[in-house]
């Protein structure tokens, strides 16, 4: 089906959008049959380099409850100057200023290729953006010196008209005033007291002293010239008082006594900053930048005790339900992040510390607000370096790649209800005609909020068929699905984005090979991945499984081809051929498996997972392996152990990782130093190729991937070998020994 | 003492009631005179049977002298006024003076007198009293008391007299019984001299006489004088005319001699006697006596003779007692034989007769309802005199310790202390030295058996601090079971190997390392080697047992805690902390010789926040960090925030520098409190250590946060049921965090700068709880106030201080110190714990019988002070004495201290304002008081007259103190007083030690125009009373916390000049905080007397010059206290007449 790859793969690059089934199966009935549910996954901010945005605000329907943007599905009557809303059929007229429309002078957004537009809005004041640091200062001496180093490095790639601000924070927060001459000045708050926002501002001296009504003097919008300027302030002005600041930044100056955990007061640091966003600029992008170097151990959030003899809890306690702190701690971070996304900020988490740092507690911050979670062993690791840097890191136009406090608005046609979505977002209970009651994900609402997001965020969104099989939808219906989402742009302009796509309804009985064909099983594997990841956070793994199972089994039945009882008689169309080892894979992944991964470290990966796109995730699901030898040039190769060959070099990317291996044969070479020697020229070009595709992967992905160098024998062998399909293990007569 | 003449007055003359009346007319009319001068003579002769008694013969010899010369003039004018009087009034006469005075108040009649008056005194001068000579006339006796004055005051009196009606018109009806009252104290001395009989009679009679006498005697007189026998009459008819008390019958068995006859008698004889005997000593009472301004009391006669009778009195009394040298009496006295021959009165008493005495608070009485009597005023104790005395007898020799139960000398003299086994009296002074061997002997006196403890007391330089005695690891040798500590008394016994305990008798071993041999005594050999065996005070080093949590202590820190709210700022008080701060740290108190102070120093500021200040000695610049939540007082920072004084000295001067910049501009006017205690509470609980806060503060705390408070200032209260919540605090908050600052020895000292109620009573709570001392400066402007904020802060913060100090006392069997009064917390009923005790701190003990005591062994106590010294050094400090006990009351009253006597009255009342209506307080007090003096009388006091009211020579003054203490802010407020004033005051009160309350409850008042500008010494005091000013004059007075300087609007514009730079009396500003620095004798006189005084008090006084007639005026005379007050307090003459009633009361 070479066209409908092409279909998908077009639609992709243009409206970011991959549908589960790119036709839609007509009926409720029938489209529960199908297993896979309708559903698409959204990069609501896709990269275009040849989408221009307008400068004008996008023509809206005049039902209060539709509202849906004019697009190039609506019908057009340029005399009457009406347009017919293709989501509710309403009327509307045009404005004035398309007074002289017509079918030769036709406005971008009636364009078929431009079924994904972008405006720009003049909409209220523009603020610029925000980055609050919040900065851990229990710390190795090296660490921290790395750190303090990230940060100032960092204010270089700062725009310069940005607000900054920095809090700090070990036993005791401290919110440093950044204005002050002379002294250097901070608010120091205690780190075991939980306080409100209220609390903050005051102890901040951030509210607003009750202006007494003057009588007879209006009241001149005094809009005071932001209070919170001492905390938050542009980067230009206080560049080099903040570069001293982070210079003389010390290491918690508490006394830590042997057999003990600095005190480390992560929860009351992040409700601080949460706090004095939320009081100084609700509803402007911002970025709480949480540094930590270790768990929580005392106040609101605190996840282990600062005992070293009580190790912090592992899958194994929470199972036990013997995780004393997790709960008390999840749910004050749940309150902060869902207090965060409603201001419209989000918190990224820079954790690096070999053992957790409360990462499982505190995901919700990152999950909820759109923020980033990076994971690393220590601050002074190129891991860490360059993923931060990353972050600052420019679009192909010069701009930041991040946009803040979006909400994304998805609009159907009557046939189609929305269940529900699931990704980097909080639902902003809009209940709408076209809001389902079944939901999936996030759901109940037509509206979500994504606090930050970046041209790869990506939205799983699922669709639920609600039209009757005793109504067919007359042949040649299309149903439609329009996404709007407002945005503010990294520029501090607003934006909105406003993607219309149409598919194809077709009856699934007399057409369901036009529906196979259309099946795409990347998408659906991603898309039920999603699924039974965000079904594993709730319920025990097992089931999830059994679920994903059963979900498989189900849509073998449905589109395999088979005899019964002959399993070698079973076929699957090509659209779905991969579809089952993806499943395999999956079960198989971190993100369903905690297995050997810490809490944390599940946390992390499933933070990810719902938020990359389609090829990411794909890649999370089933590692890529490549295989570099003398028999020719790369090839990707089955992630199989019979992949692994002595005179092989691989290279897998899980996305996490890359690991590149060394055969057996090639590691002797490589110690015997061939490489070295100008005759084996050519070896050392094998030795170098793997590396230079590791490094391109290693350029361009965010976060950093954990990048390994191992050969055959070595201990850090076991990333490999831990993905790879065990189809020779030491049970079916391996010829080399296994190490491992 | 002779005090009260009064009370004879109306009785004796008068007969049986209807004498009265009949005196007046008679007697008057005919001679007038004679009788008044007499009586107070009459009063040595008077009690014959007290002279008899062993003791006085030196007391009396004393008295003579001072009291002798000047005795006259008064009498002189009595008579012509008579006439007008009644009796009463001429008792007042007697007085001398003040007789006449009395009658003076109607003007009319009165003045007429004076010119009278006031010739004769001139003209008697010369006498002193003869006590022996009966004989002289009436007449000549009332010279001799004029004599008295004349010799110093003579010539004024005149002028006086026309001014004086106006004055004295405030004390009228007071004075009047007063006056009766003098007359009859004296009679007991008189008594003594009995032998020849007319003197014996006259002192009673003196007393008495006058005033009845007079009027009535004149008749008499003449007759009586010859023969003695007169005065018995007469003394009968003075009782009777008293009808209440002394009644007709009583007469023969009381006083029955002193009275009537005597004094009649008495006087003339008297007078003769001065006459011969050149006039005397006195002098020195009458010099300083301005005559004038007593005139312009009374008006007429010859108000002025200060010294008087009354004083004499006293002086007799002082003479009883053993502590009187006598020379004076000899001299005084050498006219009567009957003295030397005679054992000498019986002590002290003095004795006022009251008869009439009007109640200091009849007051309202219009005058003219009652009779008025009038005291002289210099007829009664005198303090002034009394410490004079003191001084001259007792300055010169070191006071030697050894002995048990000896009554060391007045706080008011300066002597030196030989320690040779007791602690000396700059630690511990008692109130009785002699202690009854019963309780109930201890109830019937009601004298409060009490130590004023000052543990830590600064040592002149000749005095040798106590030794540090380290007993190496066990720790000092105590007694196995009262855990009392090795002591001089401790009993050595089986050679040496035991000893048994002074306090519980229980024997314990002698460590080995401890064994010494005993010498043939039963001393052990190295008695003299360890001071802990041959000394009463010293110190041992701690052991790590003594320790908190059996650590040794860290050194401790002083925490700055400034307030940076608005008018901090505006005052410009702020800066000038940070200034003096700078060149102060450098003066941290250090231990001995060591090079720098182990003190660490922190800083913080506030307003309704706190900022804390990181100023580790690494820092380019000090780092400020915020804490806003005071909800939840925390300490953000722990290194950096402590820092040795010479490793951070350049981040801290930048912080000085920049503190008073940082908040230049602030607007932030509210302020908290509570938690910037606990901010330094925590901060030191951090740093595992003991220390100082001194915060700095200026308005009441109403940002929201833990011991808010709100403005509860309420005038209406006074004087109500619930005035006693003005003393109290707002909250209990403030306890329960006092109770955790002595538990981590966080010593609070605070400084207030307000400019309107901050409530006082509850912000010192934590202060007073933790033995930190308050420094109030109402209206805080920086060029007035400031020299005297930097001298308090300076001397605060460099003053000898210990923290984490836990006292016990502990006794021998038999008493129990039960009560404890003073700057600290207590958790159990013996330990007082403070978290830090300064060198002029002092807490109060209170004793009670528990069993008997016995004579032989005394009682003991021990006062065990543990603490760490500023250095970190954990010490006790070791202070034992040993008292005397008694089975005789007398002993008591004849071992007894006044001044520590009314600093644990003035204490106990302070502390009753806290639970009871401050009327209740005083009545107790009032009550408490006569019943000491009741006892008195009952039991120890020869028998007279119920009309007279005796003191014990040791407590003459109390009754004076005591009004002083019944006048004080707290306990009787004047409307200028603040609630504010009044519990800091309270506060203050309670930590002073006795030479503090002796001069806060009797300032001195120096004439400076008297001071010799060549010598280093002080002008002779006067005392305290508006009558003893003179226009011409300049004075200073001091109470400890002021010191004004009064300019009469006469003085001469050269010393005016001299003073202050100005050439005017008009010119002289009220505003000046200073005396300006004039090249000149007088002015440098002045300044170093100042000086001088501001160096002998704990706290920098401040200077006020209030200028006659001047507003400020008011607020001096509320000083001078022996006049009444504007609040309603009773001058010294109309209390005494109130204590004698109640005493009478008591005894009837």
């Amino acid at each position: 089906m070479a066209t409908y790859l092409e279909f998908i793969q077009q639609n992709e690059e243009r409206d970011g959008v991959r549908f589960s089934w790119n036709v839609w199966p007509s009926s409720r009935l029938e489209a529960t049959r199908m297993v896979v549910p309708l559903a698409c996954l959204l990069t609501p901010l896709k990269e275009r380099l040849d989408l221009p945005p307008v400068q004008y605000e996008p023509v809206l329907c005049s039902r209060p409850t539709c509202k849906a943007v004019l697009n190039p599905l609506c019908q057009v009557d340029y005399r009457a100057k009406l347009w017919a809303c293709n989501f509710c059929f309403q009327r509307n007229q045009f404005p004035p200023a398309y007074a002289g429309i017509s079918e030769v002078n036709q406005p971008a957004e009636l364009m078929p290729q431009f079924s994904t537009i972008e405006y720009i809005v003049q909409r209220g004041p523009q603020t610029p953006l925000i980055f609050l640091y919040v900065v851990d200062t229990c710390l190795e001496e090296e660490d921290l010196q790395a750190l303090k180093e990230s940060l100032q490095m960092s204010l270089s790639l700062l725009p310069a008209d940005a607000l900054v601000g920095l809090i700090t924070f070990g036993r005791m927060v401290q919110v440093h005033e950044l204005s002050c001459e002379g002294i250097s000045k901070s608010y120091v708050f205690r780190g075991t007291k939980d306080l409100t926002a209220k609390q903050i501002q005051d102890m901040l001296g951030l509210s607003r002293p009750a202006v007494p009504i003057q009588q007879g003097r209006p009241l001149q919008t005094p809009e005071q010239p932001v209070i919170s300027s001492r905390f938050l302030q542009p980067v230009h002005k206080i560049d080099m008082n903040l570069t001293d600041l982070l210079g003389e930044l010390q290491r918690d100056p508490w006394p830590v006594t042997q057999g003990k955990r600095p005190l480390r007061s992560t929860g009351v640091a992040l409700s601080i900053a949460v706090g004095l966003l939320e009081g100084t600029f609700p509803n402007t992008g911002a970025r709480i930048m949480l540094f930590t170097g270790g768990p929580p151990t005392q106040g609101p959030g605190m996840v282990v005790g600062d005992e070293l003899k009580t190790p912090i809890r592992s899958w194994h306690d929470i199972e036990k339900d013997n995780a004393r702190f997790m709960k008390k701690a999840t749910k004050h971070y749940e309150t902060l992040a869902n207090r965060t996304a409603a201001n419209g900020h989000c918190i990224d988490i820079y954790a690096c510390a070999l053992d957790q740092t409360g990462l499982l507690e505190m995901k919700c911050c990152a999950n909820l607000t759109g923020g980033q979670m990076v994971m690393g062993d220590s601050f002074n690791t190129s891991l860490f370096k360059q993923t931060f840097q990353r972050v600052f890191n420019k679009g192909f136009n010069g701009e930041f790649r991040m946009a803040f406090g979006a909400s994304l608005d998805v609009k159907t046609s009557r046939e189609l209800k929305i269940a529900g979505a699931i990704g980097p977002c909080i639902s902003l209970n809009a209940k709408g005609p076209c809001v389902s009651e079944n939901e999936l994900g996030i759901g109940g609402t037509s509206q979500w909020k994504i606090c930050s997001l970046d041209p790869s965020t990506t939205l799983a969104i699922y669709f639920e068929v609600v039209n009757q099989h005793n109504a067919p939808i007359p042949q040649g219906g299309r149903g439609a699905v329009q996404f709007v989402t407002q945005y503010q742009h990294s520029s501090t302009q607003k934006r909105i984005r406003v993607t219309t796509i149409a598919r194809n309804w077709a009856d699934a009985q007399s057409q369901l090979q036009h529906i196979e064909a259309a099946f795409d099983q990347e998408a659906a594997a991603v898309l039920m991945a999603r699924l039974g990841v965000y079904r594993a956070e709730s319920e025990e793994g097992p089931d999830v499984l059994r679920w994903l199972d059963r979900q498989l089994i189900r849509l073998c039945q449905k589109f395999g081809q088979y005899n019964k009882d002959d399993p070698n008689s079973f076929r699957l169309s090509e659209s779905f051929s991969l579809y089952p080892q993806f499943m395999f894979h999956l079960r198989r992944s971190p993100f369903l498996q905690v297995f050997n991964n810490s809490p944390d470290e599940s946390s992390y990966y499933r933070h990810h997972f719902a938020r990359q796109d389609l090829t990411q995730s794909l890649i999370m699901i089933q590692p890529i392996l490549y295989a570099y030898s003398f028999h020719g040039p790369p090839e990707p190769v089955l992630l199989d152990s019979s992949s692994i060959l002595p005179d092989r070099i691989l290279l897998m990317d899980t996305f996490f990782q890359i690991v590149i291996y060394l055969g057996e044969t090639i590691a002797q070479w490589q110690k015997a130093g061939y490489q070295d020697m100008p005759e084996y020229e050519n070896f050392k070009h094998l030795l170098q190729a793997p590396l230079d595709d590791a490094q391109e992967i290693l350029q361009t992905r965010f976060p950093m991937p954990r990048y390994i160098h191992t050969e055959h024998g070595g201990s850090q062998a076991r990333f490999l070998l831990s993905k790879v399909n065990p189809s020779q293990t030491h049970n079916n007569l391996y010829a080399w020994g296994q190490v491992s | 003492m002779s005090v009260n003449q009064q009370a004879h007055t109306g009785p004796p003359y008068g007969q049986p009631q209807p004498g009265y009346q009949g005196y007046q007319q008679p007697a008057y009319g005919g001679q007038p005179l004679p009788a008044v001068p007499q009586s107070q003579y009459g009063a040595y002769n008077g009690p014959m049977p007290g002279y008899q008694q062993p003791v006085p013969p030196q007391g009396s010899l004393r008295a003579p002298p001072t009291s002798g010369a000047p005795p006259p003039a008064s009498g002189a004018s009595l008579p012509s006024g008579h006439l007008a009087y009644s009796q009463f009034g001429h008792g007042d006469v007697q007085n001398g003076i003040p007789a006449s005075a009395a009658p003076m108040q109607r003007p009319p009649a009165s003045q007429p007198f004076l010119p009278g008056s006031a010739p004769t005194p001139v003209s008697q001068t010369s006498t002193f009293q003869q006590y022996g000579h009966p004989p002289a006339s009436v007449q000549q006796l009332s010279n001799h008391m004029a004599g008295m004055t004349i010799g110093s005051t003579t010539a004024s009196a005149p002028p006086p007299a026309g001014l004086g009606y106006g004055p004295p018109t405030s004390v009228p009806p007071v004075s009047g019984s007063f006056s009766a009252t003098g007359s009859g104290l004296y009679t007991p001395y008189t008594a003594s001299q009995g032998p020849p009989p007319t003197s014996v009679s006259q002192g009673l009679p003196l007393a008495q006489p006058p005033f009845p006498g007079q009027p009535i005697s004149t008749q008499r007189l003449p007759t009586q004088v010859p023969g003695f026998a007169p005065p018995p009459s007469s003394t009968g008819i003075g009782l009777s005319s008293y009808p209440p008390t002394t009644g007709a019958p009583r007469p023969p068995t009381m006083p029955g001699p002193p009275l009537p006859g005597q004094t009649l008698a008495g006087p003339p004889a008297s007078q003769p006697n001065h006459v011969s005997s050149p006039p005397p000593p006195p002098s020195t009472m009458a010099g300083p006596h301005p005559g004038p301004p007593m005139s312009g009391l009374h008006g007429p006669p010859p108000p002025t003779h200060p010294p008087q009778p009354g004083y004499q009195m006293q002086q007799n009394g002082s003479f009883g007692q053993v502590r009187g040298p006598q020379p004076n009496y000899g001299g005084a006295y050498p006219g009567t034989p009957n003295y030397g021959s005679q054992p000498g009165p019986p002590p002290p008493p003095k004795r006022l007769d009251p008869d009439s005495i009007p109640s200091p608070q009849l007051n309202e009485l219009p005058p003219q309802q009652k009779p008025r009597h009038r005291i002289d005023p210099d007829a009664i104790p005198s303090p002034i005199q009394v410490i004079e005395d003191d001084r001259s007898n007792r300055g010169s020799e070191p006071f030697v310790t050894g002995v048990r139960g000896q009554v060391p000398p007045l706080v008011t003299t300066n002597f030196l202390v030989k320690d040779q086994g007791n602690a000396s009296p700059r630690y511990i002074r008692c109130t009785s030295y002699n202690i009854p061997c019963t309780s109930d002997m201890a109830k019937q006196s009601q004298v409060p058996l009490a130590a004023v403890i000052k543990p830590l007391a600064t040592l002149p330089p000749e005095e040798t601090l106590p030794y540090l005695v380290d007993h190496g690891e066990s720790g000092p040798v105590r007694c196995n079971r009262c855990k009392a500590y090795m002591c001089p008394f401790m009993q050595f016994i089986e050679g040496g190997r035991r000893f048994q305990c002074c306090f519980c008798s229980c024997v314990t071993e002698v460590p080995p390392h401890y064994f010494q041999h005993l010498d043939h005594t039963g001393k052990r050999v190295d008695f003299y080697d360890r001071p802990e065996l041959s000394l009463g005070s010293y110190e041992f080093l701690a052991t790590v047992d003594y320790c908190k949590n059996n650590k040794f202590p860290t050194p401790p820190a002083f925490i700055f805690m400034i307030d940076v709210s608005y008018n901090a700022m505006k005052s410009g008080l702020v800066r000038l902390i940070c200034e003096e701060l700078k060149s102060l740290l450098d003066y941290l108190p250090r231990e001995g010789n060591m090079e720098e102070s182990a003190i660490r120093v922190g800083f913080v500021t506030y307003n309704k926040v706190l900022h804390f200040y990181n100023v580790k000695s690494s820092l380019a610049q000090p780092q400020m960090m915020v804490v806003s939540d005071v909800a939840d007082m925390f300490v953000p920072l722990l290194d950096g925030f402590l820092v040795n004084v010479n490793e951070s000295r350049t981040v801290i001067a930048s912080l000085l520098d920049q503190i008073p910049e940082m908040f230049a501009d602030t607007r932030e006017t509210e302020t908290v409190f509570a938690p910037v205690i606990q901010a330094g509470l925590e901060a030191l609980k951090a740093a595992e250590c003991a220390g100082k806060l001194f915060i700095f503060h200026t308005s009441l705390p109403i940002a929201e946060a833990p011991g808010k408070l709100k403005n509860r200032d309420d005038k209406k209260l006074i004087n109500t049921d619930k005035e006693k919540t003005l003393f109290q605090p707002q909250t209990s908050f403030y306890n329960n965090l006092a109770k955790d600052c002595v538990a981590q020895g966080c010593c609070v000292d605070l400084f207030l700068f307000p400019n309107q109620y901050l409530d006082v009573a509850t912000l010192g709570v934590v202060t007073y709880q933790t033995g930190g001392s308050i420094y109030k400066y109402a209206y805080f402007q920086l060029e007035t106030d400031q020299d005297r904020f930097l001298n308090d802060l300076r001397r605060d913060v460099q003053k000898e201080v210990g923290f984490d100090a836990v006292m016990r006392v502990r006794t021998s069997t038999g008493i129990r110190a039960t009560d404890f009064f003073g700057a600290f917390y207590m958790s159990n009923t013996t330990d007082v714990e403070m978290a830090g005790l300064d060198c002029d701190k002092t807490i109060t003990v209170e004793f009670k019988h528990d069993d008997k005591l016995s004579e032989d062994s005394g009682a003991l106590l021990q006062c065990a002070l543990l603490y760490t010294s500023c250095a970190g050094q954990r010490r006790l400090r070791i202070h034992n004495l040993s008292l005397n006990c008694c089975t005789q009351l007398a002993d008591l009253y004849r071992n007894c201290e006044t001044d520590t006597l009314i600093n644990y009255l003035a204490k106990y009342a302070y502390r009753g304002v806290l639970s009871s209506p401050v009327k209740t307080v005083r009545d107790a007090l009032i009550n408490q008081c006569a019943q000491i003096l009741a006892c008195y009388r009952k039991n120890c006091a020869s028998p007279s007259s119920a009309g007279q009211l005796i003191l014990p020579e040791c407590m003459k003054l109390l009754p004076v103190y005591l009004n002083c203490v019944l006048k004080s802010d707290v306990l009787q407020p004047g409307p200028e007083v603040t609630t504010d004033d009044r519990a800091y005051i309270r506060q203050l009160v309670t930590s002073m030690d006795v030479a503090e309350t002796n001069v806060f409850f009797y300032p001195r008042l120096l004439p400076l125009t008297k001071a010799d500008v060549d010598s280093d010494s002080l002008p002779a005091a006067i005392r305290n009373s508006e009558e003893r000013l003179s226009k011409g004059d300049i004075y200073l007075l001091e109470n400890g916390l002021n010191i004004f300087v009064w300019v009469g609007v006469n003085v001469q514009q050269g010393l005016i000049q001299n003073l202050f730079g100005v050439s005017s009396f008009s010119q002289i500003s009220n505003a000046l905080s200073t005396l300006p620095v004039l090249e000149n004798p007088f002015s440098k006189k002045v300044r170093s007397i100042i000086d001088m005084l501001q160096v002998q008090r704990s706290r920098y006084m401040k200077l006020i010059i209030v200028k006659q007639e001047d507003k400020l005026e008011m607020l001096f005379k509320h000083f001078l206290v022996e006049d009444k007050s504007l609040s309603g307090g009773a001058s010294y003459v109309d209390f005494l007449c109130h204590m004698h009633k109640e005493i009478r009361q008591l005894l009837s």
